[in-house]
This record gives structure tokens, sequence and C-alpha cells, in this order.
């Protein structure tokens, strides 16, 4: 048999130093097109979204209105566009984005392929906690909600870990097994808080439970914008420990890597998952599906796979709420349903694909 | 059908004589089963003696309330209680020994749900339905979904293993149960009349749901018991009952049918409710062995015991509200499947 015949790692990699920042990372040479494509299919469902509606307005006028150019106040695009449309779609893109690079980190640290944070019942007590606070206090501030998700996440996170550690034999299938127990036990746990509730404020949480933007705010945006601008960075800077924790436990500590202290990147990846959840409630699959895709696109490296999941998780997310508005127009499909109705396919190709692969 | 299994039985007859308590045992249970109904019809808003629940089983008075309410209200729902939970319990039985996979329940393997997506789409697609329909769509849903799930599950090398099983079975829950979501978000008259589909529940059936549903589970029973043999040998392994000279197609297939009349009829009942297919046929073969022919009566009673002592916990702990029962068996038999998964599944 031929050897493959050595790429010159000149072609494949580029590396990039920039002058002010104490930094240098190398990105495959497909990144930066990829990325850019990505940006643009985003930009163009974006305008698309926000032109779509019981009140549709033009593309080019949604352009026109998004960048201030409108010169005609009459016919209240400003106010549709800014006020009604813009926030949930914007949402929709970020909570994509969040989602999308937390499902690329914990498949990066527990490298397990199948990992997702709606899988593992880390959304499942993002949900259970924020639901919690939002129907059993008065009046909470918008901002705390993130918190509450957090350590209802974590605490999931944590005792799914505890639970499935055991000395030697394969990890990754018991802690699916026990995060889809776990995710069983959350979900009763929600029903009883459900079912206790006020029943006005039930069709509301069944709405929120199903993975909604509908009717989010600025406020919403900001929310769960301040999280991403923190986490994401962090996210990315942390993509050469992930990279060499991907080679497995035992290169990773010879090449001199502190391996449980790079697991406690997990910790990011359920901060973003519970964000995500603080705002739009439980969306499956996009954390799942959307590292498999981008991976295909860039390679396995995460200097590129963390930022081009984060693009590809917003399109998606945005192009799903897109649909999900469409389809039984006027009504509306919570895009989590529509985030399953399109994951759970592509989720058992997947499996099918691994073994036979 | 030919099946011989004459030389194995004379071995399998032999060691269950040696385990001669096991049918005194299972009367035992009856006797349990029986005491915990009649305290189950009891509990309640309105006080009632057990005399008076013996009165009005046997000598019944229209004119008297106590009556009225326990044969209108207390004792369909814990006719259906028990007969839902034997029902569940066997199908579990049934299924772990067919897939060989110890994780094998009605509710992980996608059965519950593709038989209440079936219900809700009926009902929101036709209307307003004769009570047996909604058994026939639940066993449509129930093999529809099994039937994909078993194939996702059993493709590639290796075949069926637990893992790939129940993953199968997660998936295609989410998959169906966000359809039956979207279709009850999108109706909300669905909504209030088939609510209780979303989590398995007890209360308010009444006699008629139960008694046209109620066959169909005797069936699975009945049939349950009848092929217990079979489910013996085939737990065994394919080759071990193609050795046997079983013809392990057609036992199949009718261990399938009754587990879609089993869970089927369940889930037309009482809705979705999980895991009690999981727990008590693990808790039987701690207890009684291998042998289905001892598994499959003592699940029966098993689980009809374990559900009207779970209803009887749903009503009392937060009287004078109720949880629903679904979410009672989530809560005690999700940490069981983690002691499962985390001591007893090796791949």
């Amino acid at each position: 048999m031929a050897n493959p015949p050595v790429e010159n790692p000149r072609a494949v990699w580029q590396t990039i130093r920039p002058r002010a920042l104490p930094i240098s990372f190398r990105l495959g040479r497909r990144v930066i097109p990829v990325a850019l494509i990505l940006l643009a299919l985003a930009s163009l469902v974006l305008i698309l979204s926000v032109s779509y509606g019981e009140y549709p307005i033009p593309p080019l006028d949604v352009l026109r209105t998004i960048l201030g150019l409108t010169t005609d106040n009459a016919r209240n695009y400003d106010l549709v566009v800014w006020t009604f449309r813009l926030p949930r779609i914007v949402l929709a893109f970020l909570v994509g984005a969040a989602l999308g690079v937390s499902g690329a980190l914990m498949q990066g640290v527990t490298r397990n392929p199948l990992a997702d944070p709606g899988l593992l019942g880390v959304s499942a007590g993002a949900s259970l906690a924020a639901l919690s606070v939002l129907l059993y206090f008065d009046d909470v501030a918008l901002s705390l909600l993130p918190f509450a998700a957090f350590s209802g996440a974590l605490l999931a996170a944590l005792l799914i870990y505890v639970l499935a550690w055991r000395q030697g034999g394969s990890a990754t299938i018991r802690l699916i097994l026990i995060g889809i127990a776990l995710e069983a036990v959350l979900a009763a746990l929600l029903n009883l808080l459900i079912i206790f509730a006020d029943i006005r404020e039930v069709q509301q949480a069944f709405v929120w439970l199903s993975g909604s933007v509908n009717g989010r705010n600025w406020e919403h945006m900001q929310t769960l914008g301040l999280w991403l601008l923190i986490l994401l960075p962090i996210s990315f800077l942390a993509s050469r420990q992930l990279n060499v924790l991907n080679l497995g436990d035992e290169s990773a500590r010879g090449l001199g890597q502190r391996v449980e202290g790079a697991r406690l990147l997990l910790t990011l990846s359920v901060a973003l998952a519970a964000a995500a959840v603080a705002v739009s409630g439980t969306i499956g699959f996009v954390g799942l599906i959307v590292p498999h895709i981008t991976r295909r696109l860039v390679g396995p490296a995460h200097e590129g796979l963390l930022p081009a999941s984060a693009l590809f998780g917003g399109m998606l997310l945005m192009l799903a709420d897109l649909i999900g508005r469409w389809v039984i127009a006027p009504a509306e499909l919570p895009v989590g349903l529509v985030t399953a109705i399109i994951g759970a396919p592509y989720f058992l190709y997947l499996l099918y694909r691994q073994r036979h692969g | 059908m030919t099946v011989h299994t004459n030389r194995v039985s004379a071995t399998e007859n032999r060691l269950i004589s040696a385990r001669g308590w096991l049918l005194p045992g299972l009367l035992v249970c009856l006797v349990a089963l029986a005491l915990a109904l009649l305290w189950s019809i009891t509990l309640g808003a309105a006080e009632i003696t057990p005399q008076v629940v013996y009165e009005a089983l046997l000598h019944y008075d229209a004119e008297n309330y106590d009556h009225l309410i326990i044969q209108t209200v207390r004792l369909p729902r814990v006719l259906a209680g028990a007969v839902v939970g034997a029902a569940l319990a066997v199908a579990g039985a049934i299924m772990q020994g067919l897939t060989r996979n110890p994780l094998a329940d009605a509710g992980l393997l996608g059965i519950n749900g593709g038989a209440a997506f079936a219900v809700v789409a009926g009902v929101t697609l036709l209307g307003a339905l004769p009570l047996w329909g909604y058994a026939v769509l639940a066993f449509g849903g129930a093999g529809v979904a099994s039937v994909i799930v078993y194939g996702i599950g059993s493709m590639g090398r290796g075949g069926a293993t637990p893992l790939k099983l129940t993953l199968a079975g997660v998936i295609v829950t989410a998959f169906i149960s966000s359809f039956t979501t979207a279709l009850l978000l999108m109706n909300e008259e669905t909504l209030e009349q088939v609510r209780f589909w979303t989590v398995g529940a007890l209360a308010g059936r009444e006699m008629a749901l139960f008694l046209q549903t109620a066959p169909f589970m005797l069936v699975g029973l009945a049939g349950g018991l009848i092929m217990s043999r079979q489910i013996t040998t085939i737990s065994l392994g394919e080759d071990v009952a193609k050795g046997l000279g079983q013809d392990t197609r057609w036992i199949r297939l009718v261990l399938a049918l009754l587990v879609m009349l089993l869970a089927g009829g369940a889930v037309a009942l009482a809705g979705p409710i999980g895991f009690i297919g999981l727990v008590v046929p693990h808790l039987v073969r701690l207890l009684v062995g291998m042998d289905y022919r001892w598994i499959i009566p003592y699940s029966a009673v098993g689980g009809a015991l374990l559900v009207t002592v779970g209803d009887v916990i749903a009503r009392v702990i937060i009287r004078p509200q109720e949880l629903p029962v679904g979410i009672v068996m989530a809560l005690v038999g999700a940490p069981f499947f983690i002691y499962l998964a985390r001591w007893k599944v090796k791949r």
C-alpha cells in the first residue's frame, strides 16, 4: 500500500500573530473562508427572518431599516423591526451560538461524540432551577435567572459525573445512560412544579419548556449577551487545552497537561448551556449536531471549531425559529420543537454512521 | 407453531420443585395486593370504612352516597391502577427476555411515547372518539414506535445492545413527543382533553374506559402466561432457542404483539407511565430466579401492587391535592435505572 502523500503543513495551517496581543494561534486554512460564508448565510437568514411575518417587509427595506437609512416613517418599519422582530431573532442567534459552543466543548472534554447538554441532563437541571425561581418568586430580575439556571445545571452535571464515575471501564456509556435517567427524574420534578403552579402560568411554562424565543425583548438579549461576552472568549482561549485533551488522557499527560484540571472546562460548557436555557427554555439537539457539521467543515482543531460552531449554531437556530413561525402560521411552533424534529433524525444518522464508519 | 421443549422442561421442573415456596409466595402477594386495593379504596376526601367498601361491592345500594362514590370514582381508579401496573410490568418482563436487554421498558423504548402520540393525533384530527378507539390508536402507535426503535437500535454490528436500544428509544421518544407537544400547543381544546397523556395519571378514569381497555390487557397477560416457557428459552439467546428447536421468528412476533397489547392498553387507559416495566421484573428476578413461568405471574402481581401503593402515596403525601402516579413512578424508577446502568450493564 502506498503511503498517503504528506501534506505541506503550510498548505493546511496558517499562523496568526496579532502584534498588539500577547497571543498566537494556528488556524486551518479553511477556517476563515468558511467563517465568512457562515457569516454571510447568517446575515441572509437574519434579513429573511425579519422580513417574514404577518406584516411582511421587503428584504431591502429590512436592510435599510437596520442600517438606519429609512426616510419613510409612515409604515412603522422601525417599530416592527427594532421592537418586535429583531430582538427575538438576534436572541435566537445568540442562543444557537451558546448551545453550539457548549456542545463542542462538551464533546471535546468528554471525548464523547454523542455528548449534548440536553442529553446529559444539564439543560433539564438548568430549566428546573430557572423555572422554580420563575414560578415561586414574584418579580425576579431577569439578569438573575442565568445564575439560577447555572447552579441547577452545575448540580446536575456534578451528579451525573459522580454517579457515572467508576474506576476502569468505559465511562462514556454510563455517562449517557445515567444522563438519561437523571433527565427523567428532573422531568418528573418539573412536572411537579407545573402541577402546583398557578394555572395561568402553566400554559406559559409549557411553551417555555419546549424552548421558545417568542416575545423576547432586548433585555433578554442583553442578559445572554453579557454571559457570552465573558464565556466565549474564555472558551476560544482554551482551544489548545481541548486539542491536547483530545489526544487521549495518556498522551495529554505525556504532553504535560493536568488532565483533571482541563476537565474543569466542562464548567464553561455547562455555563453556556445554562445561560441559553435561562432566556429561552430547553432547546435540544443544537449542541449535539452543530459540532458534528462544523467538524466536517473546518476540521477537529478547536481554534476553528469553536467559532465556526458559534456561527453555525446561531444560523441554525435563526433558521429553526423562522421555520417554526412559518410552518403553522399564524400560530407558531416553539423553536425547541423544530430543533427536536430536525435534530433527532440527524442524531440517529450519527448513531448509524458511528457503527458503520 | 411446533415447539419442542419437553426435555428442557423436565430439568426446569426439577429446579422448580426445589423452590416449593413459589406458589404460596404468589398467593401471599395476591393477598397483599387485595389488601392494598382495599386500603386504596377507603382513602379519599370522604371517610369510608372497609366494611362499607365490602357492602358496596357485594350489596350495591344506589341510594347510598358512599356506595356511589366507591362504584363510580374509587373502584375504577383502583382497578385501572392494578391492571395498568400488571400490564406494564409484564410488558417489561417480556421485552427484557425478548431483547435480552436489562434496560427494556415500555417508557424507555418509545412505546408509550408512540401510543400517546397516536391518541393525541387521533383526537386532534378525528375529534371525539368512541372509547375503544383510544385503545386501537394506542396499539397502532405502540406498534409502529416499537418497530422503529427496535429497527434503529439493532442496526449495525453487535445487534441490539442495551445502549443502542436505550439511546434509540430516548431519541425516538424525543422526536415523537415533540410532535405530540406541537399538536397540543396548536389546539387548546385538545390540550384540555388529553393533557394527562403527557403525564401518566389515574385520576378521573371512568368505569366505561376501564371496561373497554382492560380486556386487551387481560388478553396480553394471559398470552404472557401461556408463552412464559418460550420466553425463558428465548431469553437464553437466539442460538440456544434455535438449538432447542424453537421457531424463534414466530415466537418473537407473538411476543411483540403481546407487548403492544399490554403497553398500548396501559397508555390508552392511564397515559404514559414509565419505569414500572423496568423496576418490577428486576426485583422479581432477585426473588424467583430466571424462569419466566414464575417471573410473569410475579411481575403481574408485583406491578399491580407497585402502582396501587404508588397511587396511595401520591394521594396521601400532599393531601388534599394529589400527584399523577406517572411522576411517582419516575421518581422511584429512575434511581433504580441509575443503579442498573452503573452496576449491571457491561456494555
